[in-house]
């Protein structure tokens, strides 16, 4: 196989991301103000990782959500917020990361900027694809159900700890802009833009590290993929065994072994590259 | 298991699936409790709190 660089026009993907973005972070003047959105919106999840606390933000982040809501006294399960994740995934699986998650485009925008040497795997990449469900079970079920205060309730351990959607989305603007939060910065808040420049730095250099490694919202939806009412397949027939659709996909995913595999955030490279038109997407099985 | 995947309708019974869930949420009162943290700046979130 050649190791000439492939090229595929992923702008129209883009686009939609970058409008979908736009549409669920409209609340313009936040960014201006350093006050969120308080509309009647926000009892609405929106489906990607979309901080709640970012100042244009008009939805609320499911992942918070679903801490908040097993994390208070009164409710030990989200039905609700795991009810509107189930809905989407069981439609959509993993297209979700590929066109509706505004921290998926960043990632996506990063690993445009040219490196000398971009890594695409690397020995231990398979079993660290593992880590993004132990850290969906330990720091968003887990930790917020057991891990209380006196009254009972838990804290966002994920949002917490980790999710750097959260410090660039929320964090970053909202101590730029208020200066009261900036005298209330702390080690947490150190630590946070610790884990935000490791991922930028590595989303310049491997494609999609959170969510490859880290998203509890993708691992969530991979368990989706093989069983979701949009979904991809291979014309066995059409398919002429090229190997082009497997070097096109940067999750490092086979479409031909496994069309629906759990890594496959349906970005769609595979279906544009493929030189028999033998990959589809749609509702249909076959 | 395989006849599960290359059925469109577990998908669809999966979604209905979630569709009753999201109401039972919003019967039980979760909506509020969404509502409540999305509209309070989360200072866990943010890297404060």
């Amino acid at each position: 196989m050649d190791n000439k660089k492939i090229k595929i026009n992923e702008w129209p993907r883009h686009g939609i991301q970058a409008l979908w973005a736009a549409l669920t972070n409209s609340h313009v003047s936040g960014f201006v103000t350093g006050k969120i959105y308080t509309g009647k919106l926000k009892n609405v999840c929106v489906p990607g990782l979309n901080c709640y606390s970012c100042p244009g933000a008009t939805g609320a982040c499911p992942i918070g959500s679903f801490q908040a809501v097993i994390g208070s006294w009164n409710f030990k399960m989200a039905y609700y917020i795991v009810g509107f994740l189930i809905f989407i995934g069981a439609l959509l699986g993993r297209l979700v990361c590929g066109f509706l998650c505004p921290f998926g485009l960043i990632q996506d925008l990063l690993n445009k900027i040219p490196f000398p040497k971009k890594i695409r795997t690397f020995r231990g990449d398979k079993l660290l694809r593992k880590l993004k469900y132990v850290i969906l079970l330990v720091f968003v079920v887990l930790m917020p159900l057991f891990v209380v205060d006196i009254m009972g309730q838990g804290s966002p351990y994920f949002c917490k700890l980790i999710c750097p959607a959260g410090t660039l989305e929320g964090g970053l603007p909202l101590v730029l802009l208020n200066k009261s939060m900036r005298s209330a910065v702390g080690w947490l808040y150190v630590w946070k833009n610790t884990i935000l420049v490791i991922t930028i730095i590595l989303s310049i250099i491997i494609y999609r590290p959170f969510c490859k490694y880290i998203c509890p919202l993708g691992a969530f939806y991979s368990v989706f993929n093989k069983v979701s009412v949009f979904r991809y397949r291979v014309d066995a027939e059409k398919c002429v065994h090229c190997g082009k659709c497997a070097k096109a996909c940067q999750m490092e995913v086979n479409p031909v072994e496994n069309p629906n595999s759990l890594e496959c955030i349906r970005c769609g490279r595979c279906k544009k590259i493929c030189p028999t038109q033998a990959i589809q997407c749609g509702t249909k099985r076959k | 298991m395989k006849k599960l995947t290359e059925t469109k309708w577990t998908g669809v019974v999966l979604a209905g699936a979630g569709i009753l869930m999201i109401i039972f949420g919003i019967y039980r009162g979760e909506m509020s409790v969404v509502f409540t943290k999305a509209v309070n700046i989360c200072m866990e979130c943010i890297g404060i709190g």
